[in-house]
């Protein structure tokens, strides 16, 4: 039973939270949905922070039933806020040990030297009053010291959406660090797709206080009958490994089961996991391989689903290999033209990849 | 050589005194109550805010005369401290320190709820996911943070209950010695047209208030600017 169950009801103001899920005790599990959704309520309620009814079980260890609630400061959970909400009147390195120096010393599994390292803090302590650091250095420093705690599970509520792009850009390194690094999973809210596909290895969809879909993320990318599909940056993601180094053209070609990419040089040994995200509207389709093409990437696909989306467009949902999908947006005449049934094989012609570490 | 005699020292021994003890009770008693009123979310919070800012607008002798009917010998308050064989509380020290704290109290309160008002739930949450407990969140964040109100509160109690004279006359009379504070020996060398003495202790106030009130504006440029 090493997993996360959550179930929970509460009256809000606009709606009504009712929601239950499952997330893996390893990797990322994202709450995705649109503002007002309710996935910060949400994760407000397995931190203790809001009181719902309902049940809560993070690694066999009940946190809340009918008759338990524990309070907030007996989870052993770190929280990272929105905004990186440092005590103004702590130093840098104080906020860092706030939570540490409250963690019994038996418990302590993360020391401050590891996680300066893997934030880089090393300067950011120095500098002492957090009012001189920048808004992202100072949400790496809220995350720091939440990891301090040692935590059996790390919740984060949008800890990119109050920054500016910039800072979002550095930051977003340090988490897909903590991805690979962190072996505790990771309850990340977020309503930017990118993030998700970058971040998340698990998907938890809500809608207007409600579950709607959950499973792994390459999966429910992909789904058709959910709205993630058919949002304007929709895409599949693909994990890869490094194979091949072309230096001639500054190329690496990327291995996955059932297919190749060419992709812009990738600085990293041979074998490398890297993840790789294809949006839907870079993915076009013949029916014949093509001629004379300056596409590098053309996969060998088979047609699982064809869904209109809206007047002109549909969405094909392409089978690659045994376990890797692809979206692909095309035109309605372009389906019609091609003649494109469910069942079809094709070649599915890739523009353009975005690596995501 | 002011001409104090050594009565006007023991009233301004006196006043420190009174306003001592009252700003440490004021303290004491306004912590608990102005995180209360910051916090509660019950229908009687309310009322209970309109009392305590009561002294503001009423006259000091209303307040003194209510203060007097309530610790007199027929008084509820006097009944149950004369049954205790503590004697009644008008006209002594004890007395004035009960007129004064809830005379007093609005000036305490007020910048304090509303330093824990201002600072919003955020820190003491995110002191709760950082393992701290009710009391720890408390004294490790919400006390430092809220510093600015508490010294503004420390101030103006102590001062405003120095210039108190309203309660203190209906409360306390003009005894020398247990009750005549610097206000009252002010009232009655004008009354006894020695002006001399009259403006040093006067003067001296007026100094006072000055030091006290630029103390107060100094310190509260430098309070903590709220980090996101």
């Amino acid at each position: 039973m090493s997993e996360i169950s959550a179930q929970f009801q509460m009256q809000l103001d606009t709606f009504a939270l009712d929601a239950s899920f499952t997330a893996p005790s390893v990797g990322v599990t994202a709450l995705f949905g649109p503002s007002g959704s309710g996935k910060t309520t949400l994760l407000r309620c397995i931190a203790g922070l809001e009181k719902a009814r309902g049940t809560l079980q993070v690694n066999g260890a009940t946190w809340q039933d009918e008759k338990t609630f524990l309070p907030v400061h007996q989870r052993p959970l770190g929280y990272v806020f929105q905004e990186a909400s440092l005590f103004p009147h702590l130093s840098v390195r104080a906020n860092l040990e706030y939570g540490l120096k409250r963690t019994p010393p038996a418990e302590r599994k993360v020391p401050l030297e590891q996680v300066v390292e893997w934030l880089g803090l090393g300067r950011l302590i120095e500098r002492g009053d957090p009012a001189k650091l920048s808004g992202g250095e100072r949400q790496r420093v809220a995350i720091g010291r939440a990891l301090l705690t040692s935590p059996r599970i790390l919740l984060m509520d949008e800890p990119l959406s109050a920054l500016d792009s910039t800072s979002k850009q550095e930051i977003l390194p340090y988490l897909e660090r903590l991805h690979r690094e962190l072996n505790i999973p990771v309850l990340y809210v977020s309503h930017a797709l990118d993030e998700v596909a970058r971040l998340a290895d698990h998907l938890v969809l809500l809608e207007k206080g409600r579950v709607i879909a959950s499973g792994a993320l390459h999966e429910t990318l992909a789904r058709l009958d959910l709205p993630l599909a058919h949002f304007d940056d929709a895409g599949a993601v693909l994990e890869a490994s490094v194979a091949q180094q072309d230096e001639t053209y500054h190329l690496t070609r990327l291995d996955f089961p059932g297919g190749q990419l060419w992709v812009g040089k990738v600085e990293q040994p041979f074998g490398t996991r890297v993840r790789a995200r294809v949006l839907a509207r870079d993915v076009s389709i013949a029916t014949q391989p093509p001629q004379g093409s300056s596409i590098n990437n053309i996969l060998n696909a088979r047609i699982a689903e064809i869904r209109d989306e809206g007047p002109h467009k549909v969405m094909l949902r392409l089978q690659v290999g045994d376990a890797h999908t692809l979206l692909s947006r095309i035109t309605r005449r372009s389906r019609d033209q091609l003649g494109l049934t469910e069942g079809m094989f094709v070649c599915a012609q890739v523009k353009s990849v975005a690596l995501m570490a | 050589m002011p001409p104090l005699d050594p009565a006007d020292l023991q009233a301004v021994w006196l006043t420190l005194k009174l306003a001592s003890v009252t700003t440490v009770l004021l303290l004491l008693i306004v912590t608990p109550l102005a995180w209360w009123l910051a916090h509660s979310k019950k229908w009687y919070r309310g009322p209970v805010a309109a009392v305590v800012a009561l002294p503001l607008v009423l006259p000091p002798s209303v307040l003194g005369f209510y203060l007097l009917l309530l610790l007199g010998p027929h008084g509820l308050v006097g009944k149950l401290t004369t049954a205790l064989h503590l004697g009644t509380l008008p006209f002594t020290f004890v007395g004035l320190v009960v007129g004064s704290v809830l005379f007093s109290m609005p000036f305490a309160v007020q910048p304090i709820q509303n330093a824990f008002e201002a600072m919003g739930k955020r820190p003491l949450e995110v002191a709760a996911t950082l393992r701290a407990n009710a009391w720890d969140r408390f004294f490790s964040v919400a006390l430092p943070l809220a510093r600015p109100g508490f010294l503004t509160a420390t101030i103006l109690a102590f001062a405003h209950t120095v210039g108190e004279f309203g309660v203190v006359l209906m409360l306390g009379g003009n005894i020398q010695g247990e009750t005549r504070v610097l206000s009252v020996a002010i009232y009655n060398h004008v009354e006894a047209i020695e002006y001399g003495a009259a403006h040093w202790l006067a003067g001296g106030m007026v100094l006072f208030s000055f030091v006290v009130l630029l103390g107060l504006y100094l310190a509260g440029g430098k309070s903590w600017r709220v980090t996101q």
